[in-house]
C-alpha cells in the first residue's frame, strides 16, 4: 500500500496546452492542490495566459482572471480588496506570473502590492526567459544563456550579467514571507504554498520550473534538471520568514556546474573557463546565503 | 461557433479542457508494467498532465493515454523502472 504525500485534489485539469515536460504546468497544478477550491487567481500574459486552453475550454477548476503583463500586483490588491468588502475574508487570491512578468514589466506592480500590505501570494513561475513569444531573454535569465536576444553564432552575444535577486529585493520591502521553490520537491513547495496563504499579508513564492522548449533540453528530464539546479547551487531553496533565512535543502555533495549547464542546449556554446566562472560566482552566493542565514538567526 | 464575430466581448471560459485529446501529441507512449510497481507514487506527483490517475492508496496508478503527452517524466522518475516509453505505432 502506497501514500500521496501531496494533496489529492486535482485543480487543473488535463487537455491544457503545456508543452511536454514543461515545468510551469507541474508548478501550476501542484500550486492548485496546495490551495485549494476557494480560491481566485490573476494571470498576466505569460505561457500560463495560453496554457488553460482554446476559448470556451479551460483547464482551470478555480475562478480565474486575466490580466495585462504589467499589472498582477495590482490587480490580486484589487481583487482582496472587493472580496474583503463582501465579507469573503477566507478566499485566497494568487498572482501568477512568469520571470518576465515578475523580474521586469510586473515589478513596480508587485513592489505595489507588498508595500501596501495587500492579504495576497504572489507567484513567479520561473523559466528565465520570456517563453511564450518565443525565449526573449530577461532579466532572471542566467549569465552565459543563448535567447533569441542574446544569440550564438559566429559572434556571442550570450546574455550578460548576472540572474536579478528577486527575493532579496522582497526581503527589502519587510515582506512577511518570501520563497524560492523547486517542482523536483512538490511537498516542500505545497507547504510552502499554505504557509503564504496563511499568513495575513503579501507573500511572494519563486518555483523554478524548467522549460525544455526554451533551455533546448530533454522534456523527460526536467525533475532531474531541477533537482541538479540545487546540487550544483544554481538555484537554492530557501525561505525567508520575518527576514529570518532557512535555507530548505543543503547539497550533501556539490555537483559540477557544468553537468548541469551542458544537459541544456542554451548553455552549450560555453567554455570551461566561463562556466567555471559561473561556479565560482554561484558557491560565493551560497556562502553569502549560509551566512545569512546564521546572522538572521542568531538571538 | 463559426465566426469571430460570435465570440463574446469579453470571452469567459466555462467549458472543460478535457474533451481536449492532448494524446494526439505524443510519440513516446508509457508502458506500465504492474509487477515491478511499488505503489509510490512518483509518477502521479510529477505529471505535468494530470494524466496517471490513482484511485486510492491500495490501487496502481493508471495512465490516462486520451490525455498523456509522452514527456516520459513518469518514465525517468520512477525508481523501479516500472514505466518504459516506446514509439508509438499508429495506423
Ligand atoms: C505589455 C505587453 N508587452 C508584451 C506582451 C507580449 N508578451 C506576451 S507573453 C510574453 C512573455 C512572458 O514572459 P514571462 O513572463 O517570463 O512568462 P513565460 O511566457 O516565460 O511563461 C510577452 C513578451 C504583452 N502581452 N503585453
Ligand atoms: S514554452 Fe516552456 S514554459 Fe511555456 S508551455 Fe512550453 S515548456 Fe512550458
Ligand atoms: S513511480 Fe513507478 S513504482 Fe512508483 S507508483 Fe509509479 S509506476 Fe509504481
Ligand atoms: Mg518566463
Amino acid at each position: 500500500m502506497g501514500k500521496l504525500t501531496i494533496p489529492e485534489q486535482e485543480l487543473m485539469r488535463p487537455g491544457h496546452m503545456g508543452c511536454l515536460g514543461c515545468g510551469g504546468t507541474l508548478a501550476m497544478r501542484l500550486a492548485l492542490k496546495a490551495a485549494g477550491p476557494d480560491t481566485i487567481i490573476s494571470i498576466p500574459a505569460c505561457c500560463w495566459a495560453v496554457m488553460p486552453g482554446v476559448w470556451p475550454n479551460t483547464c482551470m477548476g478555480i475562478p480565474m482572471l486575466y490580466t495585462a503583463f504589467e499589472v498582477t500586483g495590482a490587480s490580486i490588491s484589487g481583487i482582496r480588496a472587493a472580496l474583503d468588502a463582501k465579507g469573503k475574508k477566507d478566499t485566497n487570491v494568487i498572482g501568477w506570473a512568469g520571470d518576465g512578468g515578475t523580474f521586469d514589466i510586473g515589478l513596480q506592480a508587485l513592489s505595489g502590492m507588498v508595500e501596501r500590505g495587500t492579504n495576497a501570494l504572489y507567484i513567479c513561475y520561473d523559466n528565465e526567459a520570456y517563453m511564450n513569444t518565443g525565449i526573449q531573454r530577461s532579466s532572471s535569465t542566467p549569465e552565459g544563456a543563448w535567447t533569441t536576444t542574446t544569440p550564438v553564432g559566429t559572434e556571442n552575444y550570450w546574455e550578460q550579467g548576472r540572474k536579478k535577486d528577486m527575493i532579496s529585493i522582497m526581503v527589502a520591502h519587510g515582506i512577511p514571507y518570501a520563497a524560492t521553490a523547486n517542482v523536483a520537491y512538490p511537498e516542500d513547495f505545497v507547504r510552502k504554498v499554505q504557509k503564504a496563504l496563511s499568513i495575513d499579508g503579501p507573500t511572494y513564492l519563486q518555483i523554478f520550473a524548467p522549460c525544455p522548449t526554451g533551455w533546448k533540453s530533454q522534456p523527460a528530464k526536467s525533475i532531474k534538471l531541477a533537482k541538479e539546479a540545487i546540487t550544483s547551487l544554481a538555484y537554492p531553496m530557501y525561505e525567508v520568514e520575518n527576514g529570518v533565512y532557512k535555507i530548505n535543502r543543503k547539497p550533501k555533495e556539490q555537483t559540477p556546474l557544468k553537468d548541469y549547464m551542458l544537459k541544456q542546449g542554451r548553455f552549450r556554446h560555453l567554455t570551461e573557463e566561463f562556466i567555471e566562472e559561473q561556479q565560482k560566482m554561484l558557491e560565493a552566493n551560497w556562502k553569502r546565503l549560509l551566512k545569512l542565514e546564521e546572522i538572521t538567526n542568531e538571538e | 461557433m463559426s465566426k469571430h464575430q460570435d465570440i463574446p466581448l469579453t470571452p469567459i471560459n466555462t467549458e472543460s479542457s478535457e474533451k481536449v485529446r492532448t494524446g494526439d501529441w505524443r510519440t513516446y507512449i508509457p508502458v506500465f508494467d504492474a509487477e515491478k510497481c511499488i505503489k509510490c507514487y512518483i509518477c502521479w506527483k510529477y505529471c505535468p498532465d494530470a494524466a496517471i490517475k490513482v484511485k486510492d492508496e491500495e490501487s496502481l496508478p493508471e495512465w490516462d493515454l486520451f490525455h498523456c503527452k509522452g514527456c516520459g517524466i513518469c518514465a525517468e522518475e520512477c525508481p523501479k523502472d516500472a514505466i518504459e516509453m516506446i514509439l508509438e505505432e499508429v495506423e
